[in-house]
């Protein structure tokens, strides 16, 4: 039995438990996908049925520094046989980090059947639950999918800069280190990502993964959660929040969490995030 | 970008010492990636053959072993051998670190007994070699150090080498009144 309808969150059905998916994986309506960091985990063993969706061939135009655009997500609905009311339920490594990177990006062209299956990959392994190296092959699908709507999930630099000079709040879910300016990268290794170090000025750090139950992936619960990003960042759920990190994966969980499980009504993912803004000349940068 | 990036899996097996240049020979002929990939996870799979035992390391493992920025949580032990080459052995804490593993094997395989001179010279972008260039910046990063990590320990080697050698030669000239002729300068 699943606890996520105790938990408080203002979205619930946008989680879905292990339990929930076991029992769907036969489902004609359900599509389960995988998006992991580690391109050899998938292949390696995945839930039955699964699909996988990676996000450096399947989410990235591979030329331009940009998400598919309409015919590329069209494409991938077909591969993966989904149809504007198929739900799609996504998992993965790294407590649902990938997972719900490809969720926000599935939400920008506005395919609103989307789920994350509350623990990902670890939750699933934990219970010893069956994985299999079967790729399987769904009936194709046709996905008449609108154009991509930016406006309401993400957000690009020039309005970063306004929310900033306006006082806006933010939400910088890199580790303190990042945040901080400290070198990442390792010794004798060039950074390969932002000519300098530091945050955008009046930025909360809050790292992504303090939402997350570190035993078995699964998200805090909603009073857990508002004391992390209302008692120490301040947020209210009526501010307009901006989240960013590095590229904007990690804060496409953050993303998720205020979004759907605290039920903000406006945050907005900077995937341009630290190696856009590290690397702009003559914006402000704190550290 | 380093040289190694821009050449093809075959050219750069040429130039790397010990069985390394085998696997990444045997890589380049993957026909595309997805057979790339199950290479690599069958590799992976005999991790055991360089997996950390309970006579070169027990848990909880020192920390200066770790690999920095490897969230697979990789540690990374060297024994001498008695010519002197090494015995690199690992350990790969979660359980999710399928690359990691594979990398372990490759590198083990690859590289125990090699000259310690020769390891150091093993560029870190091998990982973009053997796994290719669609990895993040985590990932990449977390498998570059572990390369990182088992070109300090053989630079360890080297340095003590040479002292040796210096002891020797100091030991040498004092009694026999010939110059040292240490071996220096090793570039890593």
């Amino acid at each position: 039995m699943s606890d996520i309808a105790e938990r408080g969150y203002r979205h619930p059905d946008v989680l879905v438990s292990t339990d929930w998916v076991a029992d769907h994986l036969d489902d004609p309506n359900v599509v389960v996908a995988e998006s992991n960091e580690d391109p050899l985990l998938y292949p390696s063993g995945h839930i039955p049925g699964a699909v996988e969706v990676d996000w450096t061939r399947d989410l990235n135009d591979p030329l331009r520094r940009d998400y598919l655009d309409r015919e590329g997500f069209a494409a991938l609905a077909e591969r993966i046989g989904l149809t504007p009311d198929t739900t799609i339920v996504f998992y993965g490594d790294k407590n649902n980090w990938w997972a719900t990177y490809a969720f926000w990006v599935f939400r920008l062209f506005g395919h609103a059947n989307a789920r994350i299956m509350d623990g990902g990959r670890l939750k699933w392994t934990k219970e010893e639950r069956p994985l299999t190296t079967d790729v399987p092959v769904r009936p194709s699908a046709t996905y008449p999918a609108p154009q991509r709507d930016d406006a309401r999930h993400r957000v690009f630099r020039d309005d970063v800069l306004k929310h900033v000079k306006a006082g806006g709040p933010l939400v910088d879910v890199r580790s303190p280190e990042e945040f901080s300016g400290e070198r990442m990268h390792m010794p004798d290794y060039p950074n390969e990502g932002a000519l300098r170090g530091g945050h955008i000025p009046g930025a909360a750090n809050i790292p992504w993964s303090r939402a997350i139950d570190p035993s078995n992936g699964t998200f805090l619960n909603s009073d857990a959660l508002r004391s992390i990003y209302e008692g120490e960042a301040g947020l209210s759920a009526d501010d307009e929040v901006v989240a960013y990190c590095r590229i904007g994966e990690r804060s496409s969980h953050t993303w998720f969490v205020l979004t759907y499980l605290l039920g903000y009504n406006n945050v907005r993912n900077y995937d341009g995030s630290w190696t856009e803004w590290g690397n702009l000349v003559g914006v402000p940068i704190e550290r | 970008m380093s040289d190694i990036q821009n050449r093809k899996p075959a050219d750069a097996a040429t130039s790397l010492p010990g069985r390394l240049g085998e696997t990444v020979e045997l890589l380049s002929w993957a026909e595309d990636r997805a057979a790339r990939i199950q290479l690599l996870i069958d590799l992976g799979a005999h991790f055991n053959e360089v997996a950390v035992s309970p006579d070169v390391a027990t848990r909880p493992f020192d920390e200066a072993h770790r690999v920095p920025g490897c969230e697979s949580e990789a540690f990374v032990f060297a024994v001498p051998r008695p010519d002197s080459t090494l015995d690199f052995h690992f350990a790969v804490e979660n359980p999710q670190g399928v690359s990691a593993r594979a990398l372990a094997l490759i590198l083990g395989r690859g590289l125990n007994g090699v000259p310690p001179s020769e390891v150091v010279r093993v560029d870190p972008e091998l990982v973009y070699t053997l796994f290719g260039r669609e990895l993040s910046m985590g990932k990449s990063m977390g498998l570059m150090g572990m390369v990182a990590m088992v070109r300090e320990l053989a630079r360890d080697a080297v340095k003590q080498g040479d002292a040796a050698i210096d002891d020797t030669d100091d030991a040498e000239q004092a009694g026999r009144g010939r110059p040292a002729a240490g071996v220096k300068g090793v570039e890593a």
